[in-house]
Protein backbone atom coordinates (compact mmCIF):
# COMPACT_ATOMS: atom_id res chain seq x y z
CA UNK A 1 0.00 0.00 0.00
CA UNK A 2 1.23 3.53 -0.78
CA UNK A 3 0.19 6.04 0.39
CA UNK A 4 1.17 10.24 0.53
CA UNK A 5 -0.09 13.65 1.32
CA UNK A 6 1.88 16.51 -0.56
CA UNK A 7 1.84 20.01 -0.49
CA UNK A 8 4.38 22.06 -2.28
CA UNK A 9 4.48 25.47 -3.73
CA UNK A 10 5.17 25.20 -7.41
CA UNK A 11 6.47 28.04 -9.35
CA UNK A 12 5.67 28.15 -12.87
CA UNK A 13 6.59 31.02 -15.33
CA UNK A 14 2.93 32.05 -15.47
CA UNK A 15 2.71 32.39 -11.63
CA UNK A 16 3.12 30.37 -8.35
CA UNK A 17 0.28 28.09 -7.38
CA UNK A 18 -0.25 25.63 -3.91
CA UNK A 19 -0.19 21.43 -4.78
CA UNK A 20 -1.99 19.55 -2.28
CA UNK A 21 -2.81 16.16 -3.10
CA UNK A 22 -3.56 13.35 -0.88
CA UNK A 23 -3.66 9.64 -2.06
CA UNK A 24 -3.81 6.30 -1.23
CA UNK A 25 -2.84 3.39 -3.52
CA UNK A 26 -3.45 -0.42 -3.08
CA UNK A 27 -0.44 -2.92 -4.36
CA UNK A 28 -1.13 -3.80 -8.14
CA UNK A 29 -2.69 -0.75 -9.12
CA UNK A 30 -2.11 0.73 -11.99
CA UNK A 31 -3.26 4.51 -11.81
CA UNK A 32 -3.19 7.80 -13.85
CA UNK A 33 -2.18 11.07 -12.93
CA UNK A 34 -4.35 13.46 -15.41
CA UNK A 35 -4.65 17.18 -15.70
CA UNK A 36 -3.37 20.45 -18.25
CA UNK A 37 0.22 20.37 -18.38
CA UNK A 38 1.16 22.43 -15.25
CA UNK A 39 -1.40 21.49 -13.02
CA UNK A 40 1.65 19.27 -11.04
CA UNK A 41 1.37 16.02 -12.02
CA UNK A 42 5.32 15.76 -13.14
CA UNK A 43 6.03 17.21 -9.78
CA UNK A 44 4.07 14.80 -7.66
CA UNK A 45 6.12 12.52 -9.33
CA UNK A 46 9.34 14.04 -8.77
CA UNK A 47 8.22 14.48 -4.79
CA UNK A 48 7.60 10.31 -4.52
CA UNK A 49 10.88 9.94 -6.43
CA UNK A 50 12.54 12.20 -3.85
CA UNK A 51 13.82 14.42 -6.42
CA UNK A 52 12.22 17.31 -5.27
CA UNK A 53 11.61 17.84 -1.75
CA UNK A 54 7.78 19.26 -0.85
CA UNK A 55 7.14 21.42 1.54
CA UNK A 56 5.06 19.45 3.80
CA UNK A 57 3.37 16.02 4.12
CA UNK A 58 3.86 12.29 3.75
CA UNK A 59 4.93 9.40 1.58
CA UNK A 60 5.24 5.87 3.08
CA UNK A 61 5.41 2.68 0.53
CA UNK A 62 4.54 -0.45 2.12
CA UNK A 63 5.13 0.35 5.27
CA UNK A 64 8.33 2.06 5.22
CA UNK A 65 8.58 5.88 5.54
CA UNK A 66 10.59 7.83 2.50
CA UNK A 67 9.37 11.14 3.62
CA UNK A 68 7.12 12.99 6.54
CA UNK A 69 7.56 16.74 7.47
CA UNK A 70 6.78 16.36 10.79
CA UNK A 71 9.75 13.77 11.93
CA UNK A 72 11.46 15.03 9.63
CA UNK A 73 12.44 12.26 7.17
CA UNK A 74 13.56 12.97 3.61
CA UNK A 75 15.33 9.75 1.94
CA UNK A 76 17.23 10.32 -0.43
CA UNK A 77 16.38 9.31 -4.37
CA UNK A 78 19.24 6.68 -4.07
CA UNK A 79 17.06 4.95 -0.87
CA UNK A 80 13.77 4.21 -2.46
CA UNK A 81 13.13 1.33 -4.37
CA UNK A 82 11.32 2.43 -7.01
CA UNK A 83 11.38 2.69 -11.31
CA UNK A 84 11.17 5.96 -12.72
CA UNK A 85 10.83 6.26 -16.53
CA UNK A 86 11.56 10.02 -18.38
CA UNK A 87 10.04 11.22 -21.22
CA UNK A 88 13.87 11.36 -22.60
CA UNK A 89 14.21 8.15 -21.69
CA UNK A 90 17.64 9.08 -19.83
CA UNK A 91 19.20 6.40 -21.45
CA UNK A 92 23.68 6.87 -20.55
CA UNK A 93 25.09 7.81 -24.13
CA UNK A 94 28.51 6.42 -23.16
CA UNK A 95 27.32 2.61 -22.52
CA UNK A 96 25.60 0.01 -24.59
CA UNK A 97 22.45 -1.20 -24.00
CA UNK A 98 23.34 -3.83 -22.00
CA UNK A 99 25.64 -1.81 -20.23
CA UNK A 100 22.85 0.38 -19.12
CA UNK A 101 21.32 -2.69 -17.59
CA UNK A 102 24.02 -3.99 -16.10
CA UNK A 103 24.92 -0.17 -14.51
CA UNK A 104 21.67 -0.29 -12.88
CA UNK A 105 22.06 -4.00 -11.14
CA UNK A 106 23.55 -3.71 -7.81
CA UNK A 107 26.98 -5.32 -6.81
CA UNK A 108 25.24 -8.42 -4.53
CA UNK A 109 22.67 -9.01 -6.85
CA UNK A 110 22.68 -12.15 -9.47
CA UNK A 111 22.98 -10.87 -12.83
CA UNK A 112 19.82 -13.56 -14.29
CA UNK A 113 17.55 -10.11 -14.51
CA UNK A 114 18.80 -8.75 -17.25
CA UNK A 115 18.87 -11.87 -19.62
CA UNK A 116 15.31 -12.00 -18.61
CA UNK A 117 14.47 -8.39 -18.94
CA UNK A 118 16.79 -8.62 -22.71
CA UNK A 119 14.55 -11.73 -23.53
CA UNK A 120 11.06 -10.01 -22.07
CA UNK A 121 11.62 -6.52 -24.18
CA UNK A 122 12.90 -8.31 -26.80
CA UNK A 123 16.31 -6.46 -26.62
CA UNK A 124 18.97 -9.24 -28.20
CA UNK A 125 19.67 -7.55 -31.14
CA UNK A 126 19.99 -4.13 -29.69
CA UNK A 127 22.25 -5.05 -26.71
CA UNK A 128 25.67 -3.62 -27.85
CA UNK A 129 24.39 -1.05 -30.20
CA UNK A 130 24.91 2.54 -28.42
CA UNK A 131 21.13 4.75 -27.70
CA UNK A 132 22.29 7.22 -30.03
CA UNK A 133 21.55 4.68 -32.61
CA UNK A 134 18.22 3.48 -31.92
CA UNK A 135 14.65 4.63 -32.21
CA UNK A 136 12.69 6.39 -29.81
CA UNK A 137 10.40 3.29 -29.24
CA UNK A 138 13.39 0.99 -28.62
CA UNK A 139 15.17 3.60 -26.56
CA UNK A 140 12.32 3.63 -24.17
CA UNK A 141 12.19 -0.24 -23.97
CA UNK A 142 15.27 0.04 -22.76
CA UNK A 143 14.76 2.75 -20.09
CA UNK A 144 11.90 0.41 -19.19
CA UNK A 145 14.10 -2.68 -18.76
CA UNK A 146 16.51 -0.75 -17.20
CA UNK A 147 13.82 0.79 -14.69
CA UNK A 148 13.18 -3.02 -13.72
CA UNK A 149 16.19 -4.30 -12.90
CA UNK A 150 15.92 -3.85 -9.20
CA UNK A 151 12.95 -5.25 -9.20
CA UNK A 152 11.25 -2.77 -7.96
CA UNK A 153 7.56 -2.18 -5.95
CA UNK A 154 7.05 1.10 -7.14
CA UNK A 155 6.66 1.93 -10.97
CA UNK A 156 6.48 5.67 -11.74
CA UNK A 157 6.04 6.87 -15.70
CA UNK A 158 6.31 10.24 -16.26
CA UNK A 159 4.64 10.78 -19.96
CA UNK A 160 6.54 8.07 -21.45
CA UNK A 161 4.91 7.46 -24.32
CA UNK A 162 4.45 10.99 -25.99
CA UNK A 163 7.51 11.38 -27.89
CA UNK A 164 6.74 8.42 -29.89
CA UNK A 165 4.59 7.66 -32.79
CA UNK A 166 0.85 5.78 -32.51
CA UNK A 167 2.10 2.55 -33.85
CA UNK A 168 5.04 2.45 -31.48
CA UNK A 169 2.66 3.54 -28.36
CA UNK A 170 0.56 0.92 -28.81
CA UNK A 171 3.01 -1.86 -28.63
CA UNK A 172 4.85 -0.29 -25.59
CA UNK A 173 1.58 0.04 -24.14
CA UNK A 174 1.27 -3.89 -24.73
CA UNK A 175 4.95 -4.31 -22.53
CA UNK A 176 4.02 -2.03 -19.68
CA UNK A 177 1.25 -3.95 -19.09
CA UNK A 178 2.41 -7.45 -19.25
CA UNK A 179 5.62 -5.87 -16.89
CA UNK A 180 3.20 -4.35 -14.61
CA UNK A 181 1.26 -8.02 -14.29
CA UNK A 182 4.43 -10.32 -14.13
CA UNK A 183 6.32 -8.41 -11.75
CA UNK A 184 3.28 -7.53 -9.46
CA UNK A 185 3.79 -3.67 -10.04
CA UNK A 186 2.27 -0.63 -8.60
CA UNK A 187 2.37 1.92 -11.80
CA UNK A 188 1.52 5.19 -11.44
CA UNK A 189 1.53 7.15 -15.10
CA UNK A 190 1.37 10.99 -15.90
CA UNK A 191 -0.41 11.09 -19.21
CA UNK A 192 -3.37 13.14 -20.86
CA UNK A 193 -3.93 10.33 -23.90
CA UNK A 194 -7.56 9.18 -23.22
CA UNK A 195 -6.23 5.66 -25.47
CA UNK A 196 -3.35 5.27 -23.16
CA UNK A 197 -5.39 5.87 -19.84
CA UNK A 198 -8.31 3.71 -21.42
CA UNK A 199 -6.03 0.91 -22.22
CA UNK A 200 -3.76 0.95 -18.91
CA UNK A 201 -4.76 2.20 -15.81
CA UNK A 202 -7.66 0.71 -13.73
CA UNK A 203 -8.43 4.37 -11.43
CA UNK A 204 -7.84 8.38 -12.99
CA UNK A 205 -6.40 10.92 -10.67
CA UNK A 206 -7.76 14.31 -11.81
CA UNK A 207 -5.18 17.18 -11.10
CA UNK A 208 -6.62 20.50 -11.60
CA UNK A 209 -4.71 23.65 -10.50
CA UNK A 210 -2.65 21.42 -7.93
CA UNK A 211 -5.82 20.21 -6.02
CA UNK A 212 -6.83 16.33 -6.41
CA UNK A 213 -11.00 17.55 -8.12
CA UNK A 214 -12.13 13.65 -9.13
CA UNK A 215 -11.21 10.37 -8.38
CA UNK A 216 -13.05 7.68 -11.46
CA UNK A 217 -12.34 4.86 -13.60
CA UNK A 218 -10.93 6.13 -16.74
CA UNK A 219 -14.51 5.34 -18.41
CA UNK A 220 -16.05 7.25 -16.19
CA UNK A 221 -13.51 10.19 -16.97
CA UNK A 222 -14.20 9.42 -20.80
CA UNK A 223 -17.95 9.02 -21.04
CA UNK A 224 -18.52 12.33 -20.42
CA UNK A 225 -17.17 13.45 -23.73
CA UNK A 226 -18.66 11.36 -25.85
CA UNK A 227 -19.80 13.28 -28.84
CA UNK A 228 -21.85 12.15 -31.77
CA UNK A 229 -19.41 14.45 -33.98
CA UNK A 230 -15.64 15.46 -33.97
CA UNK A 231 -13.48 17.72 -35.40
CA UNK A 232 -10.12 17.86 -35.79
CA UNK A 233 -7.02 20.08 -37.99
CA UNK A 234 -6.63 18.85 -41.34
CA UNK A 235 -3.70 20.14 -44.05
CA UNK A 236 -4.61 20.53 -47.20
CA UNK A 237 -1.43 18.55 -49.19
CA UNK A 238 -3.09 18.99 -52.80
CA UNK A 239 -6.53 20.58 -54.83
CA UNK A 240 -7.43 20.96 -57.81
CA UNK A 241 -11.30 21.75 -60.01
CA UNK A 242 -12.99 18.94 -61.45
CA UNK A 243 -16.28 19.27 -63.14
CA UNK A 244 -17.13 22.28 -61.01
CA UNK A 245 -15.69 21.06 -57.39
CA UNK A 246 -12.47 21.61 -55.87
CA UNK A 247 -10.96 18.00 -54.94
CA UNK A 248 -8.98 18.14 -51.78
CA UNK A 249 -5.86 15.62 -50.75
CA UNK A 250 -6.45 16.67 -46.66
CA UNK A 251 -3.68 14.99 -44.34
CA UNK A 252 -5.90 14.36 -40.88
CA UNK A 253 -3.76 12.77 -38.05
CA UNK A 254 -1.53 10.55 -39.99
CA UNK A 255 -3.81 9.71 -42.75
CA UNK A 256 -5.16 11.09 -45.95
CA UNK A 257 -8.87 11.49 -46.71
CA UNK A 258 -10.22 12.46 -50.04
CA UNK A 259 -12.67 15.31 -50.26
CA UNK A 260 -14.53 16.93 -52.69
CA UNK A 261 -15.99 20.58 -51.75
CA UNK A 262 -18.04 23.61 -53.70
CA UNK A 263 -15.88 25.93 -55.89
CA UNK A 264 -17.72 28.99 -53.89
CA UNK A 265 -16.37 27.36 -50.61
CA UNK A 266 -13.20 26.37 -51.64
CA UNK A 267 -12.27 30.40 -52.73
CA UNK A 268 -8.79 31.24 -51.43
CA UNK A 269 -7.80 28.01 -50.46
CA UNK A 270 -3.75 26.90 -50.83
CA UNK A 271 -1.96 23.86 -50.33
CA UNK A 272 -0.25 23.99 -46.93
CA UNK A 273 -3.08 25.58 -45.95
CA UNK A 274 -5.14 23.81 -42.21
CA UNK A 275 -8.43 23.75 -42.12
CA UNK A 276 -11.52 22.19 -39.73
CA UNK A 277 -12.26 18.99 -40.21
CA UNK A 278 -15.35 17.67 -38.93
CA UNK A 279 -16.90 13.91 -39.02
CA UNK A 280 -19.84 12.28 -37.60
CA UNK A 281 -21.55 9.11 -38.52
CA UNK A 282 -23.15 10.17 -41.60
CA UNK A 283 -20.47 12.33 -43.13
CA UNK A 284 -17.51 15.02 -43.69
CA UNK A 285 -17.69 18.33 -43.58
CA UNK A 286 -14.45 20.59 -44.43
CA UNK A 287 -14.21 24.17 -43.31
CA UNK A 288 -11.56 27.36 -43.02
CA UNK A 289 -10.08 26.82 -40.00
CA UNK A 290 -9.84 29.54 -37.31
CA UNK B 1 73.48 26.57 -29.88
CA UNK B 2 69.71 27.29 -29.46
CA UNK B 3 68.77 26.94 -25.81
CA UNK B 4 66.06 24.34 -25.46
CA UNK B 5 65.68 25.06 -21.51
CA UNK B 6 63.18 28.18 -21.82
CA UNK B 7 60.88 25.79 -24.19
CA UNK B 8 61.14 22.91 -21.71
CA UNK B 9 60.27 25.31 -19.02
CA UNK B 10 57.49 26.55 -20.61
CA UNK B 11 56.29 23.05 -20.98
CA UNK B 12 56.89 21.59 -17.94
CA UNK B 13 54.93 25.04 -16.45
CA UNK B 14 51.89 24.41 -18.70
CA UNK B 15 51.68 20.80 -17.56
CA UNK B 16 51.71 20.89 -14.24
CA UNK B 17 49.02 23.76 -14.13
CA UNK B 18 47.30 21.60 -16.63
CA UNK B 19 46.86 18.54 -14.37
CA UNK B 20 46.29 20.45 -11.49
CA UNK B 21 43.54 22.58 -12.79
CA UNK B 22 42.16 19.73 -14.06
CA UNK B 23 41.93 18.38 -10.41
CA UNK B 24 40.19 21.93 -8.92
CA UNK B 25 37.79 22.50 -11.87
CA UNK B 26 36.31 19.84 -11.60
CA UNK B 27 34.52 20.15 -8.51
CA UNK B 28 34.41 23.85 -8.61
CA UNK B 29 32.18 23.46 -12.34
CA UNK B 30 30.30 20.51 -10.71
CA UNK B 31 29.23 23.30 -7.85
CA UNK B 32 28.62 26.14 -10.52
CA UNK B 33 26.70 24.36 -13.21
CA UNK B 34 24.40 22.30 -10.61
CA UNK B 35 23.98 24.72 -7.17
CA UNK B 36 22.09 27.46 -6.82
CA UNK B 37 23.77 30.24 -4.62
CA UNK B 38 23.32 33.36 -3.48
CA UNK B 39 27.27 33.86 -3.34
CA UNK B 40 27.59 32.54 -7.23
CA UNK B 41 27.58 34.99 -9.29
CA UNK B 42 30.77 36.22 -7.19
CA UNK B 43 32.49 33.14 -7.95
CA UNK B 44 31.81 33.24 -11.42
CA UNK B 45 33.09 36.56 -11.60
CA UNK B 46 36.32 35.79 -9.46
CA UNK B 47 36.66 32.92 -12.31
CA UNK B 48 36.40 35.16 -15.36
CA UNK B 49 38.44 38.19 -13.89
CA UNK B 50 41.47 36.87 -15.78
CA UNK B 51 39.95 36.80 -18.58
CA UNK B 52 39.79 40.66 -19.12
CA UNK B 53 42.04 41.96 -16.54
CA UNK B 54 45.29 42.34 -17.82
CA UNK B 55 48.11 39.82 -16.66
CA UNK B 56 49.89 42.39 -15.23
CA UNK B 57 47.27 43.71 -12.27
CA UNK B 58 47.30 39.97 -11.19
CA UNK B 59 50.93 39.40 -11.42
CA UNK B 60 51.29 42.86 -9.38
CA UNK B 61 48.89 41.51 -6.49
CA UNK B 62 50.48 38.05 -6.50
CA UNK B 63 54.01 39.81 -6.04
CA UNK B 64 52.96 41.93 -3.46
CA UNK B 65 51.27 39.15 -1.50
CA UNK B 66 54.14 36.43 -2.26
CA UNK B 67 56.49 38.84 -0.77
CA UNK B 68 58.73 37.90 2.06
CA UNK B 69 57.72 41.35 3.54
CA UNK B 70 54.50 40.85 3.67
CA UNK B 71 52.86 38.70 6.50
CA UNK B 72 51.18 36.14 4.23
CA UNK B 73 54.56 35.71 2.17
CA UNK B 74 56.20 35.18 5.37
CA UNK B 75 53.78 32.81 6.90
CA UNK B 76 54.61 30.59 4.07
CA UNK B 77 58.09 31.01 4.29
CA UNK B 78 57.76 30.26 7.58
CA UNK B 79 55.34 27.37 7.88
CA UNK B 80 55.76 25.60 4.44
CA UNK B 81 59.16 26.56 3.56
CA UNK B 82 57.69 28.28 0.17
CA UNK B 83 59.26 31.18 -1.44
CA UNK B 84 56.77 32.12 -3.82
CA UNK B 85 58.25 35.17 -5.58
CA UNK B 86 60.99 34.45 -8.44
CA UNK B 87 60.14 30.56 -8.33
CA UNK B 88 58.62 27.99 -10.37
CA UNK B 89 56.27 27.03 -7.45
CA UNK B 90 55.32 30.86 -7.96
CA UNK B 91 54.71 30.70 -11.28
CA UNK B 92 52.40 27.29 -11.00
CA UNK B 93 50.23 29.07 -8.65
CA UNK B 94 50.20 32.52 -10.71
CA UNK B 95 49.49 30.19 -13.88
CA UNK B 96 46.51 28.58 -12.51
CA UNK B 97 44.75 31.55 -11.46
CA UNK B 98 45.19 33.03 -14.61
CA UNK B 99 43.81 29.63 -16.72
CA UNK B 100 41.40 28.93 -14.61
CA UNK B 101 38.31 30.31 -16.45
CA UNK B 102 40.06 28.07 -19.78
CA UNK B 103 39.37 24.96 -17.69
CA UNK B 104 36.44 25.68 -15.45
CA UNK B 105 34.13 27.17 -17.88
CA UNK B 106 33.93 24.22 -20.96
CA UNK B 107 33.38 21.98 -17.99
CA UNK B 108 30.83 23.79 -16.61
CA UNK B 109 29.02 24.21 -19.44
CA UNK B 110 29.53 20.77 -20.40
CA UNK B 111 27.97 19.95 -17.05
CA UNK B 112 24.89 22.18 -17.98
CA UNK B 113 24.30 20.95 -21.34
CA UNK B 114 23.63 17.34 -20.19
CA UNK B 115 20.17 16.31 -19.75
CA UNK B 116 19.10 16.51 -15.68
CA UNK B 117 17.55 13.30 -16.24
CA UNK B 118 21.07 11.45 -16.95
CA UNK B 119 22.21 12.53 -13.10
CA UNK B 120 17.96 12.33 -11.86
CA UNK B 121 17.86 8.24 -13.65
CA UNK B 122 21.72 7.83 -11.80
CA UNK B 123 20.17 8.70 -8.49
CA UNK B 124 17.11 6.87 -8.82
CA UNK B 125 19.42 3.30 -9.86
CA UNK B 126 20.75 4.10 -6.55
CA UNK B 127 23.78 5.08 -7.65
CA UNK B 128 26.10 7.54 -5.07
CA UNK B 129 27.30 11.20 -6.36
CA UNK B 130 30.35 10.17 -6.52
CA UNK B 131 29.62 7.08 -8.80
CA UNK B 132 27.32 9.76 -11.00
CA UNK B 133 29.81 11.58 -11.76
CA UNK B 134 32.31 8.90 -12.70
CA UNK B 135 30.71 6.77 -14.56
CA UNK B 136 27.84 9.16 -16.04
CA UNK B 137 28.60 12.54 -15.62
CA UNK B 138 32.38 12.67 -17.23
CA UNK B 139 32.17 10.42 -19.62
CA UNK B 140 29.68 12.37 -21.52
CA UNK B 141 30.90 15.34 -21.36
CA UNK B 142 34.55 14.18 -22.78
CA UNK B 143 34.83 17.00 -25.63
CA UNK B 144 34.20 20.05 -22.91
CA UNK B 145 37.17 18.34 -20.60
CA UNK B 146 39.63 17.56 -23.81
CA UNK B 147 38.86 21.71 -24.57
CA UNK B 148 39.48 22.67 -21.13
CA UNK B 149 42.47 20.61 -21.31
CA UNK B 150 44.21 21.66 -24.07
CA UNK B 151 42.96 25.32 -23.49
CA UNK B 152 44.53 25.72 -20.36
CA UNK B 153 47.31 24.22 -21.65
CA UNK B 154 47.70 26.55 -24.91
CA UNK B 155 46.96 29.87 -22.59
CA UNK B 156 49.72 29.08 -19.80
CA UNK B 157 52.39 28.22 -22.94
CA UNK B 158 51.33 31.81 -23.98
CA UNK B 159 51.77 33.44 -20.35
CA UNK B 160 53.79 36.86 -19.82
CA UNK B 161 52.87 39.36 -17.83
CA UNK B 162 51.95 37.09 -15.08
CA UNK B 163 55.72 35.51 -15.38
CA UNK B 164 57.50 38.49 -15.53
CA UNK B 165 55.82 39.91 -12.91
CA UNK B 166 56.56 37.59 -10.16
CA UNK B 167 59.25 35.09 -11.82
CA UNK B 168 61.21 37.57 -13.28
CA UNK B 169 63.84 35.73 -15.75
CA UNK B 170 65.93 33.49 -13.89
CA UNK B 171 67.31 30.56 -16.03
CA UNK B 172 66.07 26.98 -15.79
CA UNK B 173 63.22 29.02 -12.59
CA UNK B 174 61.09 30.78 -14.04
CA UNK B 175 62.94 32.14 -17.35
CA UNK B 176 59.96 30.93 -19.88
CA UNK B 177 60.14 30.84 -23.64
CA UNK B 178 58.05 34.31 -23.91
CA UNK B 179 60.24 35.77 -21.74
CA UNK B 180 63.14 34.71 -23.58
CA UNK B 181 61.69 35.62 -27.38
CA UNK B 182 61.06 39.20 -25.30
CA UNK B 183 64.69 39.08 -23.84
CA UNK B 184 66.51 38.06 -27.26
CA UNK B 185 64.50 41.05 -29.25
CA UNK B 186 65.41 43.18 -26.09
CA UNK B 187 69.05 42.30 -27.13
CA UNK B 188 68.52 42.66 -30.94
CA UNK B 189 69.02 39.21 -31.31
CA UNK B 190 66.20 38.36 -33.73
CA UNK B 191 67.27 35.34 -35.39
CA UNK B 192 66.62 33.55 -31.93
CA UNK B 193 64.09 35.33 -31.13
CA UNK B 194 62.38 33.84 -34.33
CA UNK B 195 63.12 30.41 -33.86
CA UNK B 196 61.47 30.42 -30.21
CA UNK B 197 58.13 32.42 -31.51
CA UNK B 198 58.34 29.67 -34.94
CA UNK B 199 58.19 26.94 -32.42
CA UNK B 200 55.83 28.06 -30.10
CA UNK B 201 53.44 29.25 -32.82
CA UNK B 202 53.45 25.96 -34.65
CA UNK B 203 52.91 24.12 -31.18
CA UNK B 204 50.22 25.98 -30.05
CA UNK B 205 48.80 25.67 -33.88
CA UNK B 206 48.88 21.67 -33.38
CA UNK B 207 47.20 21.74 -29.92
CA UNK B 208 44.27 24.12 -31.19
CA UNK B 209 43.86 22.27 -34.78
CA UNK B 210 43.60 18.56 -32.87
CA UNK B 211 40.88 20.25 -30.97
CA UNK B 212 39.14 21.05 -33.06
CA UNK B 213 39.38 18.09 -35.45
CA UNK B 214 38.54 15.68 -32.62
CA UNK B 215 35.72 17.88 -31.71
CA UNK B 216 34.44 18.22 -34.85
CA UNK B 217 33.50 14.50 -35.21
CA UNK B 218 36.78 14.84 -37.67
CA UNK B 219 38.93 12.57 -36.43
CA UNK B 220 37.12 9.28 -35.51
CA UNK B 221 37.87 8.88 -31.77
CA UNK B 222 36.99 6.70 -28.95
CA UNK B 223 35.05 9.59 -27.31
CA UNK B 224 32.26 10.02 -30.44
Amino acid sequence: MIDFRLEKRLNFAEGGQQLDVEIQLEKGQFVTLYGKSGAGKTSILRMLAGLLRPDAGHIGVQGQQWYDYQKNIFLSPQKRQLGFLFQDYALFPNMSVRENLLFALPKDQPDAIIAELIELMELRELQNRRPNRLSGGQQQRVALARALVQKPPLLLLDEPLSALDQEMRLKLQEYLLEIHQKYGLTTILVSHEPNEILRLSDTVYVIEQGQLVNTCTPQELFSDTVSQSFSCIGKIISLFEEEGQVKLKLLVQEQIILHRVAKAKARGWAVGQEVEVELDFSSIRVKKSK
Amino acid sequence: MMDWQPLSLTFRLAFVTTILLFIIAIPLAYWLAYVKNRVKPVIETLISMPLVLPPTVLGFYLLLAFSPNNAFGQWLDASLGLRLVFSFEGLVIGSLLYSLPFMVHPIQSGFANLSPSLKEAAYILGKSRWTTLTKVLLPNIRPSLLTGIVLSFAHTIGEFGVVLMIGGNIPGQTKVASITIYDEVESLNYAAANTYSLILFVITFCILLLVYLVNGGHVKSYWK
